[in-house]
Formats: structure tokens, sequence, C-alpha cells
């Protein structure tokens, strides 16, 4: 109720025209880019999951080829993972908070980050177009030799736009971190930084360490399918397991590009709405950092009936309970944070809770999985399908939201409907449980992923989880809904709604161009709620 | 009708209880500390409210004995689940050492399932109730995976390499075999069932066979591949002699050593340089092409019924004594 009008001159509308922002160099626009790419991959990559839950109400493969229902869940998980939630917190809400969170006027490199958007785009463009003339049905992991010998779809145009892509990822993450290093605000010391910044600085090391991987894995790929080199196929001498090997040593990490950036986004919105510090901020920074580190020597996990040693198995399944810690330690720290706090219960805290449950389950089933007997009958099943799916959904999606309700003020300068919001974080609390608890049940039975048909046992539960990805469907919906009306009626924010510590919310709504009237100065800890008076709007 | 729809898969091998005891433990561990978060989550919310959002939180910043506490006890709780599950994936990777052996080959979109005594079958497996069996396959085209849900064992089939599995069934009946590695089109029609039959039966139906022993097919083979020529039984040919070489440590040219299991001696068939046997010259052409996947299990198996050398009696009646006649 503080302010009936928004700013004069802000970010959106001190220039105007496709041209002004085709060629911003602002992080701010940057990441409005991104976020429209993505919500495009969204929809698309949901469109094919929609294909791929409709197909299995019926035990038989009977409403889509066996080719047709193959290529739906290869593009489903291609652009979910590579267009939605790798790019999601870093490239969208990280684009746009990292520099107003350190007090810069942008990122280190704001030509490079533009460049990063163009680059993503035009993977992004090689990658549908794959889709679009023909598809894929390698499965997004595209093991060899199916995908070098066997598979007659569009592979090659798939893996240079997964290629392409990935160097977007490498130019954000080298940004970020030098961003990071030299343009925070006087004042803002390491161990002031908010907890979001932290985590950023942990996925841009996975960034820029893990990304080359997986571009020369499918430039290997490329030159075995597309020239006949014999890296993989055991008869010219190659080995189809070292392929594994190599996709993994990416594409495990790359699990905690996804998951690392929304552990940030909690810290910050717990936080907030807890009035209180984040309990433990050193441990909770620091295991982010673990995370990353320990991520990258967990990639084996991926192999233990894959022709492993058993003694190597036995390595990475320490490694992956070891890694299991730090994810462990940011969730008591969230708990004991809401502690004697003040606690405020607003959209943004709805998604912290919906995260909170389902984070819970997608880490504790990882144990069972980094469990080697079990690990044997488990492997390959829908319990490994659930296990992702409330990591990368329930964790990261989940974690995108509530920081999407969380800036939205910032970002438009407008609120949104509260209830409406608080409403879809529980349609999709709900709606993901009914979607995904019954392909644990599922998983132990034996379904194999990846099936097109399946014996008609197994149907209860899937069709259980049909009905509940509508749930689900309707809880993703509804957002677009409120957000949309909240651009053009919403009321104006203020520079600080939710009465938040950190220097993004010392500046107005929507920010200035270059994001603060003056250069800011910090002088105290992050998230010193204690001393301060909170006013909300 | 509902009472038709199982939420648990049968235990029909004798390590399936085993497996599933580590899942129920498990559970029990993970199933407290989700309960656990969530009751605190949910008291903290209720109980801390403030619908005004303009109170502040007390000014704690954290706890190092907490901190210690949270991070050590987990630890030690998942290093004894590590232990667990450990030993129980080592009873399901070594077979004992007498085991019924049966080899399998997956391609797009069937298993093969060759009974040593020459029955073949396709995507049906027989196996005695009672008898530890061991299955040894590899793929003819992309990766597959064996996979049987009652039995809690699975594991990939690789070109180029073989693979292992083993159970022993403890309940007769009819359960799912499964490809479970994506293989293209027909992946999920590359089903099957193994069907687990008394040990009586179990004979009945291996004798239903006209096909002829793998061993015996083997030596055909050995000889018609000229195979027998260079590999003399009593050491004096080219090649090394194979008598007993089964199972035994082998050293090599490179001044390693090798164990001639199965793997080895499918290495030695079709990239003979790869692991040159000491004292031996690098001659050996490659039989890549020349003998499918089936025909080096049926040499494998001939290679296996080979006596060694010192055994007492130098002509049985088995099958394998008779290409000591060149």
């Amino acid at each position: 109720m503080t302010t009936t009008a928004l700013p004069r001159r802000t970010y959106l509308n001190h220039e105007f025209g496709l041209k002004s922002w085709l060629l911003t160099k602002d992080h701010k626009r940057i990441g409005l880019m991104y976020l429209v790419l993505v919500f495009l991959a969204f929809v698309l990559g949901g469109i094919f999951a929609a294909g791929v839950r409709a197909e299995l109400t019926t035990p038989a493969g009977d409403l889509w080829s066996s080719d047709t229902y193959n290529k739906l869940f290869t593009m489903h998980g291609i652009m979910m993972v590579f267009f939605v939630l790798i790019p999601a917190v870093p490239a969208i809400l990280g684009n746009f908070v990292l520099p107003l969170m350190i007090g810069a006027k942008d990122v280190a490199f704001p030509k490079i980050n533009l460049i990063s958007w163009y680059v993503f785009l035009i993977g992004m463009i090689t990658t549908v177009s794959a889709m679009v003339f023909g598809g894929v049905d390698t499965g997004w992991t595209f093991y060899v030799p199916y995908s070098t010998q066997a598979s007659n779809t569009n592979v090659m145009v798939t893996g240079i736009g997964v290629f392409i892509t990935g160097f977007s990822s490498i130019l954000t993450g080298v940004n970020f971190m030098v961003t990071v290093h030299r343009m925070r605000a006087p004042g803002m010391t390491w161990f002031r930084l908010p907890l979001l910044v932290w985590a950023l600085y942990a996925t841009s090391l996975v960034q820029i360490l893990g990304t080359p991987v997986i571009a020369i894995t499918v430039f290997m790929l490329a030159l075995e399918r597309g020239l006949g080199f014999g890296i993989f196929d055991p008869t010219l001498g190659g080995d189809p397991v070292l392929f594994q090997h190599l996709f993994w040593f990416y594409s495990h990490p790359a699990v905690y590009i996804m998951i690392l950036p929304p552990m940030g986004v909690i810290s910050e919105v717990i936080a907030c709405f807890s009035r209180k510090s984040v309990f433990g901020y050193s441990f909770v920074a620091f295991s982010s950092l673990a995370i990353a580190v320990f991520g990258f020597v967990v990639w084996a996990h991926h192999l233990f009936v894959a022709g492993i040693s058993p003694y190597s198995a036995m390595v990475f399944s320490f490694l992956s309970f070891a890694v299991a810690i730090p994810s462990a330690v940011k969730t008591f720290n969230w708990t004991a944070t809401m502690y004697k706090g003040a606690i405020w219960w607003k959209s943004p805290m709805f998604y912290v809770f919906g995260f909170m449950g389902l984070f819970l389950v997608g880490g504790l089933t990882g144990l069972f999985l980094a469990s080697l007997g079990l690990d044997v009958h488990l492997h390959d099943t829908y319990f490994v399908v659930a296990h992702f799916h409330y990591i990368m959904v329930g964790g990261a999606i989940m974690g995108f939201f509530a920081g999407l309700h969380y800036y939205w003020p910032k970002i438009t300068g407008r609120m949104y409907n509260d209830t409406l919001g608080k409403a879809s974080a529980v349609l999709v609390f709900v709606g993901f449980n009914l979607t995904f608890f019954p392909q644990f049940i599922l998983g132990y039975l034996g379904m194999p992923r990846r099936y097109h048909a399946y014996p008609p046992e197994f149907q209860v539960f899937n069709v259980l989880s049909s009905a509940g990805a509508s749930v689900l469907a309707i809880g993703y919906l509804l957002p677009v809904l409120y957000f949309t009306y909240s651009i053009f009626k919403g009321q104006a924010a203020g520079n600080n709604p939710w009465g938040a510590t950190g220097l993004e919310w010392t500046t107005q709504s929507p920010p200035l161009p270059e994001n603060f009237p003056d250069q800011p100065v910090v002088t105290e800890e992050a998230y010193d709620y204690s001393k301060r008076e909170i006013k909300v709007a | 009708m509902l009472s038709s729809i199982p939420i648990f898969p049968a235990q029909a091998s004798t390590f399936a209880a085993d497996v599933d005891k580590l899942y129920f433990l498990i559970l029990a561990v993970t199933s407290f500390f989700a309960i656990a978060v969530v009751i605190f989550v949910a008291v903290f919310a209720i109980k801390y409210q403030d619908e005004s959002g303009t109170q502040v939180g007390a000014p704690i910043h954290g706890s190092i004995p907490l901190e210690l506490a949270w991070s050590f006890i987990p630890f030690v709780i998942s290093i004894g689940i590590f232990a667990y599950a450990t030993i129980v994936y080592f009873e399901l990777v070594r077979p004992p050492a007498e085991t019924l052996q049966i080899y399998s080959t997956g391609k797009r979109w069937m298993w093969r399932f060759q009974h040593i005594n020459g029955r073949a079958e396709i995507n049906e497996l027989h196996v005695p109730k009672g008898r530890p069996v061991k299955i040894t396959f590899t793929s003819e085209d992309v990766l597959h995976d064996i996979y049987i849900p009652a039995f809690r064992v699975k594991a990939d089939a690789i070109p180029g390499r073989y693979s292992e599995i083993w159970f022993e069934p403890s309940q007769i009946g009819d359960f799912h075999l499964f490809c479970a590695e994506y293989c293209g089109t027909k992946h999920s029609g590359m089903i099957g069932r193994v069907v687990v039959m008394e040990p009586r039966d179990y004979q009945a139906w291996l004798s239903g066979s006209d096909g002829q022993p793998l061993a015996a097919r083997g030596q055909q083979l050995f000889q018609q591949l000229a195979c027998v020529t260079c590999h003399l039984n009593d050491g004096t040919g080219r090649g090394p002699s194979l008598a007993g070489v089964y199972g035994s440590k082998v050293a090599l040219a490179n001044g390693t050593g090798v164990v001639a299991d199965d793997g080895y001696i499918r290495e030695s068939i079709l990239t003979p340089q790869m692991k040159l046997v000491s004292g031996f010259q690098p001659v050996m052409p490659t039989f890549q092409g020349l003998v499918n996947e089936e025909g080096v299990m049926s040499l494998i198996e001939y290679i296996k019924s080979l006596p060694a050398p010192a055994a007492p009696a130098q002509a049985t009646t088995a099958p394998a004594a008779r290409p000591a006649q060149r």
C-alpha cells in the first residue's frame, strides 16, 4: 500500500523497440530474454511429457507408434534438461539478481552475456529444428552404440544443438565467476555475500569444468556416427562403456548445476520470510562448494549394472553417500532457520515448503540408489524416474518458482495475487506427488523405464500418475495467468515489498538501467533482520 | 479386483528377501528423517507464524555443536547403509563355484537362451528351482539388459564383452523378464518370461531337445575353423594347448597374467593379438566375422570340457577327448 505508481525511469522503459532488447547489454533484460526461451522450452517439453503420460494410461502401446513414443520421451528429456533445468535459475534469476545482490552495475562482461544468450538461442533453434524435422529417439543420454549405429533419427543435429548450447552455459559460468570476484560493492566481503551468490558461484565452477566434457563427448559421438571413428564401437576396438563414463562425468555434475542455484534461492526466501539470518551461514555456503566438488567424483553410480568392476562400484557407492551429507546439512539448516522466526506465509514461502517436502523425498531416495545391493534391482526402473523428477522438478523447478515469486515484484515492479500464488504452490505440490509417488511403487515392482507398452498389472499406478500430471499441469498454468495479469494490472510493489534484506531490495522496482542511483556500500552481514524495522507492501 | 493389483514384487530367488530387507531398512531410516524434518517445518511454520509480516525473528545465527552433530550422525548412518548394501551386492555379483551354466545373446528385439545340452529358446528361460544358475551373455548389436525383477537381478548386455548374472530360483512359477536398457523401437517388446520348474520337470523339459550339446558344436567349429591345426593338446603346436586352460592363470607375453575366463577366451578368438600368451608368436588371425557370438559360446563350452593334461585317464568317453587324434 506504500506506493501507487511505478518509478518513472526503469530498465524496462528507458528505451523501447525490439532492437533495444536484441542488442541490450543489460543483465536484467538478458535475464528476461532467457525467461522467454526457457518458457518456450518448458512448454514444448511439457507437451512431450503429456504425450508420454497419455500413452501410459493403457498397458498397450496404442496411442502412438513405438518410434513416436521413443521420440517423445527423448525430446522431453532433452528440452527439459538442456533448455529448462540447466539455464532456469542461473541464466534467468542469476542474470537478473546477481549484479543487484552484490551492488554492481552489471556483470563483468556484458557483451559476452549477450553473446551467451545468442549461443543459447542458436543451440535451441538447432535442437528444436532436429525435433521438428523428424525428431530424435536415443533417449536424452545418447547411449552408444544405439546412437552411433542403430538410430536413424536426427542424432547429429540434436548433438550439434546440445554442443552449441553448452558454450552458452560455459560463458555464463565464466561471467558470473569473474563478476563475483571483481564487481562486489565496497564492504561486500565474501562472508557477507547472500547465499544465492555462493550457490551461483559454486554452479559456475561446475559449468566451467564440466561442460567442456559433454562437448568433447558429443563431438566424439559425431566422429563415430559420421566418420566411422572407432572410439566406442567394440568391433572397431572401441568401448561402449567409455561413452557412459564420459557422458556422466558431465551429466552427473549437471544435476548440481540444476539444483545448487535453487538451493541458493531457498536460502534467500526462507531467511526473508522467517525474518532471521540463515542458520549456520558458513556451513550452508561451504556445503554448496562441497557439493560442487564431490559432484565430480560420483558419476559411475550411473554404471553400477553397466559392466564396471565390483570394486570400482564400491568406491563410487561410498562417494555417492558422501555427497548426500552436504545436502542433508543444508536441509537441517533451513529447518533450523525457521526456529523462533517470525514466519510470514506468502507465496514464495509456500513454494519453499513444497520444495522442502519434495527435495527431502528426492534426496533420500538417492540413498536407495547409491546402495549397491538395491541399485541392481532399481536401476533403469521407474524408481529412478521418480527419484530424479523429485530432485529436478520437485527440487529445482519448485526452487525456481519460489525465486520467480520472490523476485517478480523486483523484476516487474508489480505484485501478483498472493492467494492464487499459494493455490498454485499447493496444486503443484499435490499434483507432483500424485504423478511421481506411484512411480516409486512401479519401480520397485520392476517396471523398466522408457517402456512404450507394459504388463497390465502396472496399469493402476500409471493411471494415477497420468491423472496427477494433469493436476500438475494446472498448477503450472495458473502462474502464467496471474503473472500476466500482474504485468498489466498488478499493484505497484515499491522497493521492498517483502521487507527483505539485501542490496537488490534497496533500489527501485523495476530497477534503474544502471541498477543503483549511487554506488551502494555494505556495512552489515547478510540477512541481518534483527536490527530492522520492517515495513511491507 | 483391487486385490489382484500387486504392490510388491514376488520374492522368487534366494537373495530376493535379502534385497528387500535392505530396502525396508533404508525405507525406515529415511522415513524417520523425512518425517522428522516435515514435523519440524510444520510446527515452526505454524507456531512462529506472523500474519503481519512486520515482526523479526530471534537473533540466532547458528550452532557449531548442532552442525557437527547433524553432519556426523547422518554420515555414520550412511556408512552403515553403505556397508550393508555392499555386502548384499557382493552376494549378488559373486556366483558360487558350482552353477548351472546358460548362455544368452540379446539382439533387437529378442533374447536367445542356450542351454548347454543344446536346447535353445527365444524370450523364454526355463530354470530349475533350488539350483544356482549362471547366465553368461552378450549383445549382438546395441546395449540391452537382462532384468528379472522377481529375482532382483539385472545386468547390461554389452556388445564386445560378456556380462554375467546368477540367481538361485526359490519359487515355482512364471516371472517377468525385461530388457532394462533402452534399445530402440521395440524395447518394451523385448520381454519374456522366466519359468521356474521342479528340477525333475526341468530335466524332462531339457531332454525334449534335438539340438546338439554345446560342447560338441564347439568341437565341430574347432575343426571347421582349423583351430585344431595349431592348438594341439600336447603343447607342441604353434598355439598353446587349450587342455585344462579354462579357469587357469595364463602368463602373457607382456609379462602380466590373466585368468582364462569366458571373456578372455572370447577376446582371444576375436582379437588374438590383444593378450598374447607368453612364448608364442602373434600368428593367429582374427576370427571376427567368421564365427558368431553363439559360435564363440560353444567354443568356450568345448574348451571348458577339455580335461587338464595331468588328468590320469588319457582318453575318456567325453567328446572332449577326440581332438587328440591330430
